[in-house]
């Protein structure tokens, strides 16, 4: 029944909150090692169009899941637009070699609501409940605390 | 609870009782270390762009929480090339086994025993991780640092005191391998109470005796116990995952703070390295500037008053709710068993991240490792960004998911009620919630 409960949880359909599609303009200033927002929010269908400025050596932007990608020289700007049409939150990191960081420069995009945390908070509380289910008719002569 | 021994099968038997496999292993394991070394001093300051940078903090480092300790426990102690130098110094010869070699031989300090120095080494380069972990020629001077140290230590202290006592490593995998599904126990402990010599304590590197391991914590899987039992009484037993955990095992204080500094640095790591908070991550680099001292002013606030007063609230009010009092230093000690699953998986949804994230980096350096234009493999130019998946993101979850409800059923049988358990329960669910909120959200 858990096990069922589980999977109904990650896989089942959520519903979306609608909101019409916008068209966005969003400037994101990269330097080492570091995105400027680091966090976007956006609705679903939105067309974005993403501008990309470096502040000191060159930088790039790939967005998880979305095939977009930038590059920006020093003190260059780069733009390209996509439509979101994929929900949920994507990282975006740095596609150019820019230092020791590199690795880890990222930020973060959320299309619409966030469904994974939705379903993790889900799968957490089904967790807890699973845990004092499996273990009720523990006799509790056999404890350690009590001991 | 079912327990399949290794041992009755003849050709695992004389695989685990011959010391050249493992002894092969580990001269891989040998030779490999000492080219990170290399590579890492001589090869290119860009770290994505250098095998010891890639290859100790993303490939071995996954390894190591997604395959060696979640499926064999301690089993890379088994063929760490760390100790192999002083062990042989201290045993005479490579294929020898423990005897009369070069070293002092003195036992280390009682008053330093424990794993507070790992916990302490952990804490170390969780503050200095940032640069570290992105510095080549930094990670090759701990790595010869380390090899070197635990060199002298064996010349001076018998056995690994150094895998023992200081490497955090071992004190990481020692503290997770409770939870792992490989253990050495003896098959008959009446053949070893009428065995009067206790070879295999003498031979074991880890100073441990068969007959009272209880726990897997301090085994590292070296086998020499079972080459030189004169009985053939020793298993190595396939077991349940957490076979360790339970109201019947003993633990003590360290394990408990070893604990909750590895359930810190991971929520740490997952700010400053998972995070999009870009002034966290150059703070963490910039060491010795003022926002890194405010980073590590927080760093040791968060793992060593935060979350330990956390725990220790939670264990307070678990005595306060249970019906028959225990101290709070004993109950400490039993709840750290709590802290094991809920670390190790949140250790392996942090790796599935980072892994995922990363290992689009593998091949180039294979191919090019030294970062000086070669073009071993044809690889050199093939790295692409990697990034996180919708499989990836689902894994995580279940990933927490599992440490939740494991470490909530580890703290509901060593309490004495559901109510006494539901402090550590509690406990648990924010740090779950909190980890999913770093890596999902």
């Amino acid at each position: 029944m858990f096990v069922l409960s589980g999977l109904l949880i990650l896989i089942a359909p959520l519903p979306q909150a609608s909101k019409t599609p916008q068209k966005r303009h969003i400037r994101i200033e990269a330097s080492s090692f570091q995105f400027m927002p680091g966090q976007i929010h956006i609705n679903p269908d939105d067309v974005v169009t993403v501008e990309l400025v470096s502040l000191d050596v060159v930088h790039g932007l790939s967005l998880d899941e979305y095939d977009f990608e930038l590059k920006a020289d020093l003190g260059q700007t780069a733009t390209a637009t996509f439509v979101a049409n994929k929900t949920g939150v994507f990282r975006f990191r740095c596609s150019v070699a820019c230092g020791n960081l590199h690795p880890f420069m990222i930020g973060k995009l959320q299309v619409g609501t966030n469904q994974y945390l939705i379903r993790g908070f889900a799968l957490l509380l089904l967790s807890i409940v699973m845990a004092i289910y499996s273990l009720r008719q523990k006799p509790l002569g056999q404890k350690r605390l009590s001991t | 609870m079912t327990r399949l021994d290794l041992t009755r099968f003849p050709s695992a038997f004389s695989i685990l009782r011959s010391r050249w496999p493992q002894f092969i292993l580990r001269a891989v394991t040998l030779a490999g270390f000492i080219f990170t070394i290399l590579a890492g001093l001589f090869g290119s300051v860009v770290g994505s762009n250098n095998f010891a940078i890639i290859f100790v903090w993303i490939a071995w480092w996954t390894a190591l929480k997604l395959f060696f300790i979640p499926l064999g426990g301690r089993s890379w102690c088994s063929i760490c090339p760390i100790p192999m130098p002083g062990e042989w110094l201290q045993n005479g010869g490579i294929l020898m086994p423990r005897g009369k070699g070069f070293g002092l031989n003195k036992r280390w300090p009682k008053a330093l025993r424990g794993s507070w120095f790992q916990a302490g080494g952990f804490l170390f380069i969780g503050l200095f991780g940032a640069f570290t972990l992105t510095s080549a020629s930094v990670t090759g001077f701990v790595l010869l640092f380390i090899i070197v140290l635990a060199f002298v230590l064996s010349l001076v202290f018998e056995r690994r005191s150094f895998c023992n006592y200081l490497c955090p490593i071992g004190g990481f995998s020692g503290l997770y391998a409770q939870a792992g599904p490989v253990e050495v126990r003896v098959k008959d402990a009446e053949v070893c109470a009428s065995h009067a010599e206790k070879t295999c304590y003498n031979a074991c590197p880890w100073g441990q005796y068969p007959l009272a391991l209880k726990s897997s914590a301090n085994c590292g899987l070296c086998m020499e116990c079972l080459r030189v039992c004169p009985s053939d009484n020793i298993a190595v037993n396939l077991r349940p995952w957490g076979s360790d955990l339970g109201p019947k095992t003993k633990h003590r204080l360290d394990e408990a703070f070893l604990g909750l500094v590895m359930l810190a640095s991971v929520l740490i790591d997952s700010v400053v390295f998972l995070g999009p908070w870009g002034q966290i991550k150059s703070a963490a680099y910039a060491i010795g500037s003022t926002s890194w001292f405010i980073f590590a002013g927080i760093f040791l606030f968060t793992t060593i008053i935060i979350v330990p007063g956390l725990y220790v609230g939670a264990v307070k009010l678990s005595i306060l709710l249970g019906s028959v009092r225990a101290t709070l230093r004993q109950s400490l000690a039993t709840y750290s068993q709590v802290l094991v699953p809920l670390g190790l998986m949140a250790w392996i949804a942090f790796t599935i991240s980072f892994a995922f994230a990363k290992f689009s980096y593998l091949l180039p350096v294979i191919s090019d490792p030294l970062g000086w234009g070669w073009n071993l493999i044809g690889y050199s130019n093939s790295a692409w960004v990697g990034q996180s998946t919708a499989v990836s993101l689902l894994l995580q979850i279940v990933m927490l998911a599992i440490g939740l409800t494991w470490s909530s059923r580890v703290a509901i049988r060593v309490s004495s009620s559901l109510r006494q358990a539901l402090p550590m329960v509690t406990f648990c669910g924010i740090f779950s919630f909190t980890m999913l909120w770093l890596l999902i959200g």
